[in-house]
């Protein structure tokens, strides 16, 4: 069997001719290598960098999907832009620039504060089953276009084997290509499968903890998309049982629903697909089931892996630590990047992982305690029709106003579209003025109880 | 112009930034092009023109001071804002966040250099 570096130092930093390896093309692989390459060059460091990935985003339908809800958040898209990153318009399925939120009691649009549309909706993939506008780019795609434009070198192939060696890492692929690296890097998601083959080089890894969750897609005209869901992302917070969340997101031809909650199973998409506020969203001469293309039960990172990385291994994104429920690319950029400073600024060693690397790992997994604690005053809202008119009472009130301080409809923003930290939207819950603006809509609501009783 | 894009519509002609107001964000264009001009008592003088990707008003993140140019779109333009209190809080956390913007000043800076000598 022949190796095909030639090139292998028993040093734990990478120097000129380094080869790294990235298996999976998804949005952590791509901003990972995206980055490494970047750095390295203002470095003046000579990389090889390999991005092995078995699935062609360019395939419609689920054979060419990441499983995701696609949505890139108002904060990444901002850092991306200042990055140099533009999502074009083929690879943007839809520009977002409000949200409708849907209770039992009422709906109401919140707005972005610039009246921009600040937030993308695309497909990871070429898009749903039906799909045939050949005009039209995958995300996942367009970043692996990037990443090749930086210098990567695509390779379609699954990795079956991890062996670790003195000074590297050899992968042995499906095609029975074998290479030795000096650093390999994870972003394979969720995959079981290919998260075991990293408990064979990092030992000590633990497979990150996970939920199932619920993504379909509805298509219908574009003109008809215009009329009923605008350039609004629709929330729902609803009183029913094991569902968190639940949205639907327009793109293109499409419209996404996303349900998050604990194991989501077919009934209880049922259950929310029958409540009148989804219902009211959608033409009411529409058969919902004859416009589902494709439908699937994805799973997400609920709870941080443990020793993501060892000696010349790395995992990122999703495979180590995501944002709960949202802005899982949001996720994969922090982690990727903090990854690629590490190893081409610091080096490829356990310890310079652990001092570099894991503080970012550390920061989303601490946010997530925080985020577990706000979903769960969200359902204790979600079944309560007091507490929800009061919300809604709130935000009325904000969206009459002129200004900035709009505290209910920015937490409600920030909590259902992933932009900011869950440790903000906690501390701008706390704000007395805040707290002040709720308590005299509870007060309002509760007397309107009493007159009308 | 597509309706795809991100950030705000400008029509050909807007100003998206005028000369001495004051301003505190970074705009990104996405698609389209913008000329910047510099105001001489009654006259404009066209110093630049910037193109997708390109990057405005990078001074009002770090100065005080009112705008130092006039920009407006030419044709449509699709031009996002970034806003001064997420970038800063963004550079704080990752100051790598900083190096295309450094790149870019201190092309332009060269730029006004070769003009000036």
């Amino acid at each position: 069997m022949k190796l095909t570096t030639e090139h292998s130092t028993n040093n734990m930093e990478l120097q000129d001719g380094s080869h790294i390896a990235v298996i999976g093309g998804g949005p952590a692989g791509s901003f990972f290598s995206y980055f490494a390459l970047d750095f390295a060059q203002r470095f003046g460091l000579d990389i090889h960098l390999d991005i092995i990935e078995a699935k062609d985003f360019n395939k419609i339908g689920p054979a060419g999907c990441n499983h995701c809800g696609g949505i890139v958040s108002e904060s990444l898209i901002q850092m991306l832009s200042a990055e140099g990153i533009v999502l074009p318009s083929n690879v943007i399925r839809r520009g977002i620039e409000s949200y409708t939120l849907h209770l039992e009691q009422g709906t109401h649009v919140i707005e972005t504060p610039l009246k921009e549309q600040r937030i993308a909706a695309m497909f990871r993939g070429f898009g749903p089953l039906g799909s045939s506008d050949s005009e039209l780019l995958s995300f996942d795609n367009h970043l692996l276009d990037l990443c090749q434009k930086m210098g990567a070198n695509i390779i379609i192939d699954r990795v079956t084997e991890a062996k670790r060696t003195e000074d590297g890492i050899i992968l042995r692929t499906k095609n029975n290509q074998e290479k030795k690296y000096d650093l390999v890097v994870g972003a394979v998601g969720l995959n079981p499968n290919t998260l075991n083959l990293f408990k064979s080089i990092s030992p000590k890894f633990e497979s990150p903890g996970t939920t199932k969750t619920y993504i379909c897609e509805f298509e219908m005209p574009g003109e008809v998309i215009d009329e009923y869901f605008g350039n609004s992302m629709h929330v729902f917070l609803l009183n029913l049982p094991h569902i968190k969340f639940g949205a639907l997101i327009p793109k293109g031809n499409y419209v996404t629903l996303v349900l998050l909650g604990s194991e989501i199973s077919k009934d209880i998409v049922e259950n929310f697909m029958n409540s009148k506020a989804v219902k009211d969203c959608f033409p009411p001469d529409l058969d919902l089931n004859k416009v589902t293309t494709c439908h699937c039960f994805p799973k997400v990172n609920i709870r941080g892996a443990r020793s993501a990385y060892a000696d010349r291994v790395i995992l990122i994104g999703d495979s180590a630590s995501s944002k709960l429920y949202k802005n899982g690319i949001g996720a994969a950029y922090m982690t990727g990047k903090a990854a690629a400073k590490t190893v081409i600024f610091n080096g490829v060693s356990k310890k310079d992982f652990n001092k570099y690397y894991q503080p970012v790992c550390r920061e989303l997994n601490l946010d997530n305690a925080l985020g577990k604690f706000i979903f769960m005053v969200t359902s204790v809202i979600q079944k309560s029709s007091y507490l929800k008119s009061s919300m809604l009472k709130t935000v009325n009130k904000e969206q009459r106003r002129m200004g900035q301080n709009r505290r209910m409809s920015a937490v409600l923003w920030d909590t259902f579209t992933g932009s900011a930290p869950y440790k903000d939207v906690f501390f701008r819950c706390l704000h007395p003025a805040f707290l002040a603006s709720l308590g005299g809509s509870m007060v309002q609501v509760l007397f309107n109880k009493n007159s009308t009783k | 112009m597509k309706k795809n894009l991100l950030g705000r519509l400008y029509k050909d002609g807007e100003t998206v930034i005028k000369q001495g107001e004051v301003g505190d964000c970074l705009y990104v264009i996405q698609e389209g092009k913008v000329e910047v001009y510099n105001e001489l008592g009654d006259q404009e003088v066209k110093i630049a023109e910037l193109g997708n990707k390109e990057f405005f008003g990078e001074m009002g993140l770090f100065e005080k001071d009112v705008r130092s140019c006039t920009v407006r779109a030419v044709g449509d333009a699709k031009i996002l804002t970034i806003d001064k209190r997420n970038f800063y809080k963004t550079i704080q956390k990752d100051p790598t966040l900083a190096y295309r913007l450094l790149e870019k000043m201190s092309f332009r800076l060269r730029e006004a250099n070769k003009k000036v000598f």
